[in-house]
């Protein structure tokens, strides 16, 4: 569990984040969005021990961030942005001396589970200078996870990572996220939408908006949005889809498909399939499209803005 | 405790595998072996040192010199590269105190200084055996005592300075600069000023003093007090600079 109430950090005159408020239960896990420099990774800090907040308090499972900050860092898996290595070490070695940093009384067999959970077993005893991004990444996590914590930080944890090794990553995380409270950093809207069960958006150093990655999409757009693309040139249909009762701003994007809007509930994409299909059209592809981070992010700093005026 | 021992335990081990490591232990055994084998040449074919066999120091004061430019650079990198390559946030939030972390660094570094100065013992045994009656033990035991006090006040500072600059280079420097200033220059007042006093704090200061008197055999409790002394507000220092970092 993590609750964070009132989390300010200057670093000389300059604030990184304010006055952030915000919790995470267990089997939760929370995404936390922004761009960068919004303050992700100093919240994480201090959520870590690695740092005290200037003003604020903050629980980590239980435990006080300030006055209890080694209770924290034992019940704590930390992923800092910059994956921790040491390259002379062999991945066993690595993992072992952190094991032995945890006093984790049957250090070898964690090691091993460790390993097997990030399937990096066969490669146990390569030198870490020798591993990919994606292998260094997948022993960074391996030491997040060792030792079970029950609060588990992971600062853009996928960044580098090739398609492939993104979705084992997921897999691993979203697993572990069922018994644990996992907070994981990130500015790629889809991974929110498939990881976190709850997102928090960050701008200058405050949340700017807080909710699951569903509703946050329909209650910042108001209306759904659908790209349709046929066979051929789309001019034609374009009069014939705007016609239909429902659809709203329908236009023609320069790549040749046409996208509109309807209003939440009223689904008009029935209508709009046979009305294409009946104009003699073959249709190629028809699929709701969501809004895109910066699209999101662009509106709820202008909202913000618009407010402080 | 069991901390300290993991930290220093690695430390050691990344010593084996760093050219620096290798270079300063190379640069220190070389000199030394040079030193002893000239020494000893020169004293046998010179009728002048007939009646008088070479002592220990012959071995252990050019070990304190060498020392005093390895130390810098074995311990330039302690703390300055674990905040270059990123380690070092992961180190402060492991559930290790900062003190633990930093006394655990300087015994890495002290255990690889003790393994040089284990090696040099081979020349006060060649000694031994080419000089009648044989060297004087309580000599050498002072004098081994005295090169041990002074890496781990050489390493302390070392520690320090690396907790107090990102940069290696500058770790090394300013290390270097401090142990000059504590090794050379510290007494260097006492020949101008005539304050008796200032002159005798000034003389306590000094570790070439205590250091010589000890290489001679004499021995008092603040010779060994002093250097211990030293390397704690060191590695005090250290700590408490790494706690700033939090801060900051």
């Amino acid at each position: 569990m993590i609750r964070a109430t009132g989390l300010t950090k200057d670093f000389g005159s300059r604030r990184a984040i304010e006055n952030l408020t915000f919790e995470a239960k267990q089997g939760e896990v929370v995404g936390f969005l922004g761009p960068n420099g919004a303050g992700k990774t100093t919240t994480m800090r201090i959520l870590t021990g690695y740092m005290p907040p200037t003003y604020g308090t903050a629980q980590v499972a239980g435990f006080d961030v300030i006055s209890e900050s080694l209770e924290v860092r034992r019940r704590v898996g930390y992923l800092p942005e910059t994956v921790p290595l040491y390259p002379e070490m062999t991945v066993y070695e690595y993992l072992k001396f952190m094991a032995d940093l945890r006093h984790l009384p049957n250090g070898d067999d964690m090691v091993d589970a460790a390993l097997d959970l990030v399937q990096m077993e066969k490669r146990a005893d390569g030198y870490i200078s020798n591993l990919s991004k994606g292998m260094r990444q997948r022993v960074g996590l391996a030491q997040a996870l060792l030792h079970r914590p029950e609060v588990l930080i992971l600062d853009e944890p996928t960044i580098g990572l090739d398609p492939a090794q993104v979705v084992e990553f997921r897999n691993t995380v979203r697993d572990v996220g069922k018994e644990r409270t996992v907070l994981l950093s990130t500015h790629i809207l889809s991974e929110a939408q498939q990881l976190c069960d709850r997102v928090l958006i960050i701008n200058k150093g405050c949340i700017v908006a807080e909710d699951t990655p569903e509703n946050l999409q329909s209650r910042l757009v108001g209306a759904e949005q659908v790209v349709l693309r046929v066979k051929g040139e789309a001019d034609d249909l374009l009069p014939i889809i705007a016609k239909i009762d429902g659809v709203q701003n329908a236009k023609l994007q320069p790549n040749g498909t046409l996208e509109f809007q309807f209003a939440p509930g009223a689904d008009i994409r029935p209508a709009v399939a046979r009305a294409t299909i009946k104009a003699g059209y073959d249709l190629l592809e028809f699929h709701p499209v969501g809004l895109s981070l910066e699209e999101i992010f662009l509106q709820l700093t202008q909202d913000n803005a618009r407010k402080e005026r | 405790m069991r901390n300290i021992w993991t930290i220093a335990r690695r430390e050691y081990r990344h010593y084996f595998t760093s050219p620096i490591a290798y270079i300063a232990a190379l640069l220190t055994l070389l000199t030394v072996g040079i030193y002893f084998v000239v020494i000893i040449y020169y004293m046998t074919n010179q009728s002048y040192y007939s009646n008088t066999a070479p002592g220990i120091n012959i071995v252990i004061g050019p070990l304190a010199t060498v020392f005093m430019f390895a130390a810098p650079a074995l311990t330039m990198r302690l703390l300055a590269d674990e905040q270059r390559m990123g380690t070092l946030e992961l180190l402060l939030t492991m559930p290790i105190k900062d003190g633990e972390l930093v006394v655990g660094k300087w015994l890495g570094a002290f255990l690889f200084m003790l393994t040089i100065i284990v090696i040099t013992l081979v020349y006060p045994i060649v000694l031994n055996k080419l000089t009648n009656p044989g060297i004087d033990q309580g000599v050498m035991v002072s004098g081994y005592i005295a090169i041990i006090l002074l890496t781990a006040v050489f390493l302390a500072i070392g520690t320090a300075m690396s907790s107090f600059f990102n940069n290696q280079f500058a770790a090394f420097f300013a290390t270097l600069a401090v142990l000059i200033v504590f090794w050379w220059l510290i007494r260097l007042p006492t020949y101008i000023v005539q304050n008796d006093s200032l002159n005798n704090i000034l003389n306590y200061l000094d570790l070439n003093g205590r250091f010589n008197s000890m290489l001679a055999g004499t021995m008092s409790l603040s010779d060994i007090i002093y250097p211990i002394s030293l390397t704690a507000l060191g590695l005090f220092l250290s700590a408490a600079a790494v706690e700033i970092r939090r801060w900051r």
